[in-house]
């Protein structure tokens, strides 16, 4: 599928604030992530990155401000809105989050659980997304049976399963090797491409900001302090953006 | 201890309890609606009931064989043998047993809940289930929680019953007492008053162990040593639940069946 970039947000955060008493994480922040786009989401450790994912996708209320996906404003929504929402938004969490109880098949069935389809239906989404990740043979294998680089990708393809609009990587490739890394990179490009999905990539690696960023993002203080493409940030002579691209 | 440490300890001690009770009313709440999840629940009764019964029946029958060996030689002193199968009976039935294999359970389940709900949450399994669409606290813990409400009856009932028979196989090695007549002996001295209250309490021994070692997994912070306190906690607070119930549970049975 041929990427394409459309104008129309398809998330939508204006001035959000989230403050645990009396540290204020998130201090008005305001992004916009377009339809097909991948927006890369750059800060220091202790930013407020994952605190506003977590805002992103209703696990932590915000003190105030408008987070909308779809249009819809999630600040408010109803468990079994939000719940359907969820079935749109593909997440890669940072240390995969992997079910250890389960096999690979079971996790990736996990999400299908609330579709009404029939074991073969089922078996072909499984394959079809192992073979997304090209781990066809460990669909019986439980978590503890895999690197550190295949629980990445398994956990990527139940990302993915039920083809979702949006893709939200939380430090995909933190933890892993340099080979790894850009193996696990070059596997989000190839998976935007194929299914046309909105990336949103919460990271610290420069190499996989630049293969993967349409548009970048720099959280400083809890507020989004600068915004561009990795060639503008990179070349900035701002000594606070410099000090990613270091 | 200083004044304001006191009153911090005192205070939180409160909160928790308050949270606890929430947990409980949020379990109440996320039970009667849909959707139900039937096939965890199979599963964690299964594993709950399956993993604890050779445990619960190892213990039952030491506790049954100690019983009567410790009990034996001073009923002896009094000539009242004859009384063995009475007594051993109604203070299993009644007291020891629930007591005893609930706080096995508190060691084996409550802590085994509160360390694996734990980590999942420090892994984020937790919120990945959440992201999923999937409710984790119906999926994760209505099941557990029910669970173990159901199955610490049955094997309550599991242990009383090998108890019985290590404290009837001492009568038959060392009185010559048939295991026919050792049990004729034990069922014309139980009386429902012995069983009901004892069966009723026991459901919610199961509960307390169920409520505990979720509110303490589900609610785990600070990584991995959040996992041990988690875990050990579970059992401390579900251990001194268990005694409050049962404490509870006698006062209103002696209310109830004027024994």
């Amino acid at each position: 599928m041929e990427k394409t970039t459309n104008i129309s947000p398809i998330i939508e955060i204006k001035d959000l604030k989230k403050s645990f008493i009396n540290n204020h994480v998130l201090n008005g922040f305001s992004m916009q992530l377009n339809k097909g786009e991948s927006l890369v989401i750059m800060g220091k450790s202790g930013s407020g990155k994952s605190v506003m994912i977590r805002c992103l996708i209703g696990l932590m209320q915000p003190d105030s401000g408008i987070v909308k996906i779809m249009n819809k404003n999630i600040v408010n929504l109803e468990r079994n809105d939000l719940d359907n929402l969820r079935t749109e938004i593909g997440f890669l969490f940072q240390g995969s989050a992997l079910y250890d109880s389960m096999t690979v098949r079971e996790n990736l069935e996990f999400p299908l659980r609330k579709k009404k389809l029939s074991a073969k239906e089922k078996e072909t989404l499984v394959s079809d997304a192992l073979e997304s990740v090209g781990l066809p043979e460990t669909v019986n294998l439980i978590p503890n049976e895999l690197s550190g680089g295949m629980k990445r990708r398994v956990a990527l393809a139940r990302a993915i399963i039920l083809k979702p609009k949006i893709i939200i990587y939380d430090e995909p490739t933190t933890g892993l090797d340099p080979i790894t890394s850009k193996e696990i990179t070059q596997l989000m490009k190839e998976i935007q491409l194929k299914y046309g999905t909105s990336s949103l990539v919460i990271t610290h690696d420069i190499d996989c900001a630049r293969v993967i960023s349409d548009r970048m993002i720099l959280l400083i203080d809890g507020i989004n302090y600068k915004e561009g493409t990795f060639k503008e940030l990179s070349s900035s002579n701002d000594k606070r953006i410099q000090a990613f691209f270091k | 201890m200083k004044p304001f440490q006191f009153y911090n300890k005192i205070k939180n001690f409160f909160i928790e309890i308050g949270e606890l009770a929430y947990f409980a009313g949020r379990f109440f709440k996320e039970f009667f609606t849909r959707p139900f999840e039937f096939k965890e629940l199979l599963r964690q009764c299964y594993t709950m009931g399956n993993r604890s019964l050779i445990l619960v029946g190892v213990t039952g029958f030491i506790l049954g064989l100690v019983f009567s060996l410790q009990t034996r030689p001073t009923l002896m002193k009094f000539g009242a043998e004859s009384w063995m199968p009475s007594m051993v009976s109604i203070s299993i039935i009644r007291e020891l047993g629930p007591v005893i294999f609930a706080l096995i359970c508190a060691g084996k389940i409550s802590s085994g809940i509160g360390a694996e709900l734990g980590s999942m949450r420090v892994t984020e399994q937790i919120d990945a289930m959440e992201v999923s669409g999937t409710n984790p606290f119906k999926y994760l813990v209505v099941t557990r929680i029910l669970a173990a409400t159901l199955m610490l009856p049955l094997l309550i009932i599991f242990g009383d019953a090998i108890a019985l028979f290590g404290s009837a196989l001492v009568e038959n090695l060392r009185g010559d007492v048939s295991f026919q007549l050792y049990f004729i002996k034990v069922f014309k001295a139980l009386h429902f008053s012995d069983i009901i209250p004892a069966t009723v309490k026991s459901f919610f021994f199961g509960f307390a162990i169920g409520l505990v070692g979720c509110f303490k997994g589900y609610n785990c912070e600070k990584g991995t040593v959040g996992v041990g306190e988690a875990s050990n906690s579970a059992v401390v607070y579900t251990s001194m639940l268990l005694f409050i119930i049962d404490f509870i549970a006698v006062f209103v049975s002696d209310i109830l069946f004027e024994i």
